[in-house]
């Protein structure tokens, strides 16, 4: 392996940077997401920060069941992030659409849109479990692993 | 020459997915649409196919920033339905309960406003006080975020620590004495850029039907725990805060000054706390036929429920209306004539939820 192939997975390793998509979630998480940046849970102790823009991200954390009206807006910020990246679904929302499952405006999850590498259970996660995500996540991204689950869509 | 700025959906500015389309000449706004829908997760009909004790874990997840107020609410319209008497000690519960969310609601939304305006520094000393208030409110619940703490007829769990959560509150006001409230009144950064930014007159906040905060910063004297008290407000002796300057400012202190209420009313619950029940012993799964309007003061201002039952284990209809919904609109008679740069405080000042707008 090159010098250059190794600072590289060592940069993707130790400073992952994060978009957060709602993807219709009831703020739950993404409150939880906010409390990672506070002195108390610090995410940049992982190198991670939180962008505004997805063009400048390696990971995407999704929150939300994935509502109607987000599924394009999911669709197109995902492809914006530069390869390689990485997904990380925050929430049960985002793995089977929780309780909202069954609503004709929900997608009941994310795979149908979009890969995910990691999922972090609850309702919302702690945040202690979602930087332990990010951090899978980060490790992913290194090893070239990523693109871990994804479920076509069978319908239409 | 006008031009249009869409902002959103998906924006760093916005905490949470709605569109603005902003019409500006040159710096100044114009004038702004407001665009709203993509969390729209249909929990009304799904209310409607669910049964009451599915439905409280469902209008919990209506917003995960005032959870504990939607349970409230919905347990409140079926025990109107009921007739049922709630316990003292639960109605006390309850209010504590509705008190510690506001203070971490109204703590969130301060982080998140200094940062809209670039003071980190005030962002991360909010932040690390609001974990504070989760401390407490998962010594008393187990949770974080969705408490599951309401039940039709009282709440699950009870506090077993009076003497510990009065500590902790303790502790908490005084961080917002010694820190939110002289930063928020004296600060020049934030005065800067609130003071005279954003106007809501009295005469446009009645026209709007805005709620909560923002009407209490326009010189309305609004507020269902005065109006209307339900749990132990009408006990514990509310007294409102408002403001009359109309402007941001307003709005950040009503705010402060509402924080330093609701830790004066915890206390003055835990201090007096009654002893007794705290739910009935056998578990409600079935409301008798009826229909009826319950009103609560959610943190961003009046939350309503229609609740009907036809006497089954499934409610007939489920009506959310959330006040976010009313105040959304009123970005737009805030906007006008401001400059371009104050659009995300401004916005940021409705403290907008769109996950309860949408529902
Ligand atoms: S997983 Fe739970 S907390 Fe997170 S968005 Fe979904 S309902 Fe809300």
């Amino acid at each position: 392996m090159g010098l250059f192939s190794s600072i590289l997975k060592l940069s993707r390793r130790r400073s992952p940077w994060v978009y957060v998509l709602n993807a219709g979630s009831c703020n739950g998480c993404d409150i939880e997401i906010g409390s990672l940046l506070s002195p108390r849970y610090d995410m940049e102790q992982i190198g991670a920060l939180r962008q505004g823009s997805p063009k400048h991200a390696d990971i995407l954390l999704i929150t939300g069941p994935l509502t109607l009206r987000s599924a394009d807006a999911v669709r197109s910020i995902y492809a914006q992030i530069p390869e390689p990246k990485a997904v990380v679904a925050v929430g049960s929302c985002p793995a089977t659409g929780n309780v909202f499952a069954g609503s004709p405006t929900v997608e009941d999850g994310v795979l149908h849109v979009v890969p995910v590498d990691v999922f972090v259970p609850g309702c919302p996660p702690r945040p202690q479990a979602i930087l332990a995500g990010v951090q899978e996540a980060a490790h992913l991204l290194a090893e070239g692993k990523t693109g871990r689950w994804h479920k076509e869509k069978h319908h239409e | 020459m006008p031009f249009r700025i869409p902002i959103g959906p998906y924006h760093p500015a916005l905490e949470e997915p709605y569109k603005l389309s902003i019409q500006s000449r040159g710096e100044i706004v114009e004038d702004v649409t407001i665009e709203v829908g993509f969390v729209h997760r249909g929990i009304e009909l799904l209310a409607q196919r669910r049964n009451y004790i599915q439905d409280l874990v469902l209008v919990e997840r209506v917003c995960g920033i005032c959870s504990n107020i939607h349970t409230l609410t919905f347990c409140m319209a079926a025990e109107e339905i009921a007739g049922m008497q709630v316990p003292d000690r639960a109605r006390f519960i309850r209010t504590i309960m509705a008190e510690l969310e506001r203070l971490h609601s109204h703590l969130l939304w301060a982080g998140i406003g200094s940062e809209d305006i670039g003071f980190q520094t005030m962002f991360m000393e909010i932040y690390a006080l609001r974990e504070q208030v989760m401390d407490v409110l998962e010594a008393i619940s187990g949770n974080r975020v969705n408490y599951a703490m309401n039940c039709i007829g009282g709440v699950n769990r009870d506090i077993t620590d009076p003497e510990g959560v009065l500590r902790a509150v303790r502790s908490i006001r005084e961080g917002i004495q010694k820190t939110v409230i002289p930063i928020f009144t004296q600060n020049r950064t934030i005065l800067g850029r609130t003071r005279g930014v954003g106007i809501l007159t009295r005469d446009e906040a009645v026209t709007y039907g805005v709620v909560g905060p923002i009407a209490r910063a326009s010189g309305l004297a609004i507020d269902v725990r005065q109006d209307f008290p339900y749990a132990a407000y009408e006990d514990l002796g509310f007294q409102i805060v408002t403001q009359d300057s109309c402007d941001v400012t307003a709005r950040v202190v009503v705010r402060a000054l509402e924080m330093l209420e609701s830790c004066r009313l915890i206390e003055k619950a835990l201090l007096e706390l009654p002893g007794g029940p705290i739910r009935p012993s056998e578990l409600v799964t079935v409301v008798p036929p009826g229909e009826t309007m319950m009103r609560v003061e959610a943190p961003r201002g009046e939350v309503v429920y229609y609740l009907k039952s036809d006497g089954s284990d499934t409610p007939a209809r489920v009506k959310i209306r959330t006040p976010s919904d009313l105040n959304l609109p009123a970005i737009r008679a805030m906007a006008r004539g401001q400059a371009l740069g104050d659009m995300a405080i401004i916005q940021a000042s409705v403290d907008p939820c769109c996950s309860c707008t949408d529902r």
